[in-house]
């Protein structure tokens, strides 16, 4: 079942022409990998998918990315409902100066929710999908900056899961952990996928290797091949894929 | 030059020597055989162990290859093509070493001229021998379609091993002295036919690496 499905996409920075006419339906409940080279477009093409790029003077879209039907970029879309849909995850793990409590409730109290046996038990679930509820249930008022750099992304994805419902997006979450940190964050991932559909954009071949189950390779702006993960890392299409897989690029 | 693409150079020649070595001794295994000569056979027992020296250094690289360089794509194809094509080398040398030990031994010296020429193991030889050379040049030239002439020659020499059990049915039932090399016989030739074989899996080796696609278990017969 297509989730998310961006058609002819062409995305501008002023003049300069970021994005090339992207086409990629991506499935619900898996998850999709970005690579290439940087300034390729795979970041930028993942900020389309919640609209972060939406006030960046000058930028301008052109085409149509659907999630669930819906045009995000249509008139009738807001970016809040939109966004409680589709969360993000940054490359360094950034909480909030408060407690580790707080940070997941903080989106819930954002959007209205003053329930607080609601919000206990959402912020719990979020904890618990997240991976990181056994570390911190017995410090859940302790500031979320004593939490090692591991730990705080555990407790970023938390916070998006605590209000986003379907979609998570990944801008390179594991490049700034240690080994360890890496592989809970990976196999956090690969939990997830039962329930989100993952879209993460990372630097680490072996990283989209092991949690991806589609990739798809940018380069200069385009989208030049996207396809089962497995395939892109035995015998992808494209000499480019295959040059840029092996680390033969340029 | 790039540590991967230097490590594959390393690995491409020690498995280029190596083909030399095998195909040294399959010719020379064949010699022995058509000309009951133990010099030969002898020569051949004793270069089995730089075959298997071989073998190790080049498992070792691969190993290393995958430890250090995690292979993908094409790399990846190649290095799990040549740990199976540095098995069935080590294999082809170890039937052509088979081969030896029986001339050696002197246990197929009731064997004549003639039935060995009726048996056509010079041409079995023969092509075995070419079909080692093929493979040799579809790798080093990327060639799949070099790989895929191997094919047809296994097949011939898989039909000449199994006329081969009549006729050496025909020359116990003449002569019962010589039943014991008669069997022996029909180990080397069964040996022989198992190089082809091997030969045949390299070849599939190489269209996995250069084309990714599977050809085991396809009947060559039927293609």
């Amino acid at each position: 079942m297509i989730n998310i499905s961006a058609k002819n996409v062409d995305f501008y920075y002023g003049d300069f022409h970021a994005l090339k006419n992207i086409n990629l339906d991506i499935e619900k409940n898996s998850v999709t990998a970005f690579i290439g080279p940087s300034g390729c477009g795979k970041s930028t093409f993942l900020r389309l998918l919640n609209r972060m790029n939406d006030l960046i003077d000058g930028s301008k879209l052109m085409g149509d990315i659907v999630i669930d039907g819906e045009n995000i970029y249509g008139r009738q879309t807001e970016v809040v409902e939109l966004r409680k849909k589709v969360g993000m995850v940054f490359q360094k793990p950034n909480p909030f100066p408060k407690s580790i409590f707080e940070n997941v409730a903080y989106g819930l109290r954002v959007n209205g929710i003053r329930d607080s046996k609601f919000i206990e038990q959402r912020v719990e679930e979020s904890l618990k999908g997240a991976a990181l509820w056994d570390e911190v249930k017995d410090k859940l008022k302790k500031s979320a900056f004593e939490l090692s750099g591991g730990q705080q992304q555990r407790l970023c994805i938390a916070r998006t899961m605590a209000v986003s419902q379907q979609i998570i997006l990944m801008d390179e979450p594991a490049s700034a952990l240690d080994p360890i940190s890496t592989s809970k964050v990976e196999d956090l991932i690969y939990e997830l996928k039962r329930d989100y559909t993952i879209v993460i954009v990372t630097h680490n071949m072996q990283q989209a290797a092991r949690v991806s189950d589609k990739t798809a390779f940018f380069y200069l702006g385009e989208l030049v091949e996207y396809d089962n993960t497995d395939k892109i890392f035995t015998a992808p299409s494209k000499e480019a894929t295959q040059n840029y897989v092996t680390g033969r690029f340029g | 030059m790039k540590h991967a693409e230097a490590s594959i150079k390393n690995i491409k020649k020690a498995l280029a020597e190596m083909w030399v070595l095998v195909e040294g001794q399959v010719d020379k295994a064949g010699l022995a055989l058509l000309e009951n000569n133990k010099d030969y056979a002898n020569e051949v027992i004793s270069r089995e162990k730089m075959v298997n020296s071989y073998e190790l250094v080049i498992d070792r690289e691969c190993e290393n290859f995958f430890a250090l360089l995690t292979p993908v794509a094409v790399d990846l194809r190649l290095i799990l093509s040549v740990v199976k094509i540095n098995n069935n080398l080590e294999r082809i040398g170890d039937f052509a070493e088979g081969i030896s030990r029986f001339i050696a031994e002197g246990r197929l010296d009731k064997i004549t001229p003639a039935m060995k020429e009726e048996l056509r193991l010079e041409q079995m030889f023969i092509e075995v021998s070419d079909m080692l050379s093929l493979c040799k040049h579809a790798l080093a030239n990327e060639d799949p379609v070099v790989a895929g002439k191997v094919f047809a020659k296994d097949n011939l020499v898989d039909e000449i091993n199994i006329s081969s059990l009549e006729l050496i049915t025909k020359y116990i039932k003449t002569d019962t002295d010589i039943l014991p090399d008669a069997l022996i016989l029909t180990s080397a030739i069964r040996r022989i036919e198992r190089i082809g074989d091997r030969c045949s899996n390299i070849a599939e080796d190489i269209v996995f690496y250069v084309e990714a696609k599977v050809l085991k278990h396809i009947h060559k017969k039927e293609e």
